[in-house]
């Protein structure tokens, strides 16, 4: 019982890991807190059942041709929809409160066309679900991949923000959008790069979870939920930090599972989130800000 | 202005005193259409004073709804009606003070999101406990509570509310309110406690939605935690509150009854579009209407005529 409960939350934490990790980065380079974060997840899902359904391509393959284009909607809804709320408001408040209410209304629409299109029914098909023996544990072939995805796109998430000179840059930004654009580099660039990349992450780990759960259209506000609270609680903007708190999230969540009772998941988690943000509101590894 | 003149309390007064004749004069379908768009009416003004001069964005709406609504499945048989009202109330009060006191220190964007977790987190614990302790995971609501009555009683509240908010405003407290709504850090230097008077707003919009909820529930004669915390509808309320515009009272009022009529017109023929329609307004509330309908038309009404400014050239005063 507690390999598997282990295992379980590894895959899972895995998951949350890697949706935590697209949704920091947008956060904290871009200052617009996508609420419809969740939506780009189960958007993917549908498409990979819709194309593996009707092509019957695998998944894994499926997901070089979503990947990109989340990455392409992505930064389309940052620079059609967002950036004229940017030029009018400027930064602060009114800023923050209005990209909610508009990521709101995405959240909503990018639903109700789902609801649409596929109904509100729940949907699954399975792809890749052979048993691998673990120690004395199972574990299905397709929440390992999921698990092994997450280490090696959180793996390149990392090098990119701290090898590279673009990610220096969408580090610069995320410290200091002032000073950013004193140094030369294109604030609206950097802000519409980051959330395309959090969009393609958030596609990615959609197509990997799509090939073992059961989804509906109405599920994407979940997946929102549980990345807020991994990106609140390991601190906005830290990259390592949500990685680690999304696989801790998975352990909790999989241990409260296997040994309390499954009904007391959210519950648990909630209580963990609350006395974070009530003890430390900057995050677990987040420092504090001016 | 003059803020001690009786004028607004007499027409809401009036105005309440007009419609309690409704369920005389309309059939039940007009009814229930009333019921709902009161009940949106409460929901929205109650949210509406607590978010507009805070700027707290509260999701936590049908947390405090359904709390109301499950005191009456739970004690609806057991008490009289006053007393059941009394407890929805008190609890209502009680849970808000806890929530209060735990996230009103937060930033706003935490505070959207604990409240946007709240509710879920209510939900599930609520079906735990139903499903471990009480073993059933719906109750029913038998109470011989007419249509009539319910429709009289939100009224009421409602009444209540709307005069609660112009004394609110026109006190010492409104004034502190909208000063920390303008400037946290001034308002502090001035000597006032934002969070206090926060708490104590939370509270009171809170305890409104309990009693909100608590009124509805004999209309469900079978509720569920599903049904009681259904997370839609702090989003309507929400969405109804800013439609309209919270600077002005009536901003709320006509934005609920503007999205009752709409939600029953798509409800009926559109069911599937509904999520579509709600993210559709939500966007362009965002765009075209920042302040509301009550503020465009407040900015509509005291813009002055445009030719007059026209023949005058531009100058600095």
């Amino acid at each position: 019982m507690f390999m598997n409960a282990l295992l379980a939350g590894l895959t899972l934490g895995g998951v949350y890991a890697l949706v935590a990790m697209g949704l920091t980065i947008q956060y904290s380079v871009s200052r617009t807190m996508n609420l419809a974060y969740g939506e780009f997840l189960i958007g993917a899902a549908f498409a990979a059942y819709m194309l593996f359904g009707t092509l019957g391509i695998s998944p894994y393959l499926l997901a070089v041709v979503i990947v990109p284009v989340a990455f392409g909607l992505s930064w389309l809804v940052y620079r059609i929809m967002a950036t004229p709320l940017v030029r009018r408001a400027g930064t602060g408040m009114a800023l923050e409160i209005d990209s909610m209410l508009l990521t709101f209304g995405l959240l909503f629409a990018i639903m109700g066309i789902l609801l649409l299109v596929f109904g509100s029914n729940y949907t699954n098909y399975s792809y890749l679900a052979v048993p691998i023996r673990i120690l004395d544990a199972t574990v299905p072939a397709n929440r390992l991949l999921s698990f092994v995805a997450a280490l090696v796109v959180g793996g390149l998430g990392w090098v990119l923000l701290m090898r590279t000179r673009t990610g220096a840059a969408l580090r610069a930004v995320a410290v200091d959008p002032v000073g950013a654009r004193l140094v030369g580099i294109d604030v609206q660039w950097a802000a519409g790069l980051a959330f395309g990349l959090g969009g393609a992450v958030a596609a990615l780990c959609g197509v990997m979870v799509s090939t073992y759960l059961t989804f509906t259209a109405e599920m994407g506000v979940v997946f929102t939920m549980k990345a807020l609270i991994v990106v609140i609680m390991a601190g906005v903007g830290h990259v390592p930090g949500a990685l680690l708190a999304g696989l801790s999230l998975g352990l909790v969540e999989s241990f409260v599972a296997a040994y309390l009772d499954p009904g007391l998941t959210v519950a648990v988690i909630y209580a963990v989130f609350l006395l974070v943000l009530l003890l430390r509101p900057q995050g677990i590894f987040g420092r504090v800000v001016r | 202005m003059n803020t001690t003149t009786l004028r607004p309390y007499l027409a809401i007064l009036a105005a309440a005193g007009l419609l309690a004749f409704t369920p005389l004069l309309v059939d039940s379908f007009w009814l229930t259409l009333a019921i709902g768009t009161l009940n949106y009416m409460i929901l929205a003004t109650a949210w509406g004073q607590f978010s507009g001069p805070t700027r707290y964005v509260s999701l936590a709406s049908v947390v405090f709804f359904g709390i109301g609504a499950y005191t009456v499945a739970v004690l609806g048989e057991v008490l009289p009606w006053p007393l059941v009202l009394l407890v929805a109330l008190l609890t209502g009060m009680g849970m808000a003070l806890l929530v209060g006191l735990a996230t009103l220190r937060l930033a706003g964007i935490y505070f959207v999101i604990f409240t946007f977790g709240l509710s879920e987190m209510v939900r599930q614990m609520v079906t735990w406990y139903e499903v471990n302790i009480t073993q059933s995971m719906g109750r029913y609501v038998f109470l011989d509570i007419s249509q009539e009555t319910i429709f009289w009683q939100l009224l009421g509240l409602l009444t209540l509310v709307l005069l609660g908010a112009v004394a609110l405003h026109r006190s010492r407290l409104g004034f502190a309110l909208r000063v920390i709504g303008g400037n946290e850090p001034m308002a502090r230097h001035f000597g006032l406690e934002p969070t206090r008077a926060k708490l104590g707003l939370f509270v009171a919009s809170s305890a409104v939605m309990a009693l909100a909820g608590a009124i509805m529930a004999p209309r469900w004669t079978y509720i569920d935690p599903a049904i009681a915390f259904n997370a839609t509808l702090s989003f309507q309320v929400v969405i109804m509150a800013m439609l309209g515009g919270m600077s002005r009272l009536w901003g709320p009022l006509l934005g609920a009854l503007l999205m009752s009529i709409l939600f029953e017109i798509l409800g009926s023929h559109f069911p599937q579009a509904f999520a579509l329609l709600l993210g559709l307004v939500f966007i362009v509330i965002v765009y075209l209407l920042p302040n509301g309908l009550s503020g465009r038309l407040s900015q509509l009404l005291a813009r002055p005529a445009p030719d007059l400014s026209l023949k005058e050239p531009h100058h600095e005063r």
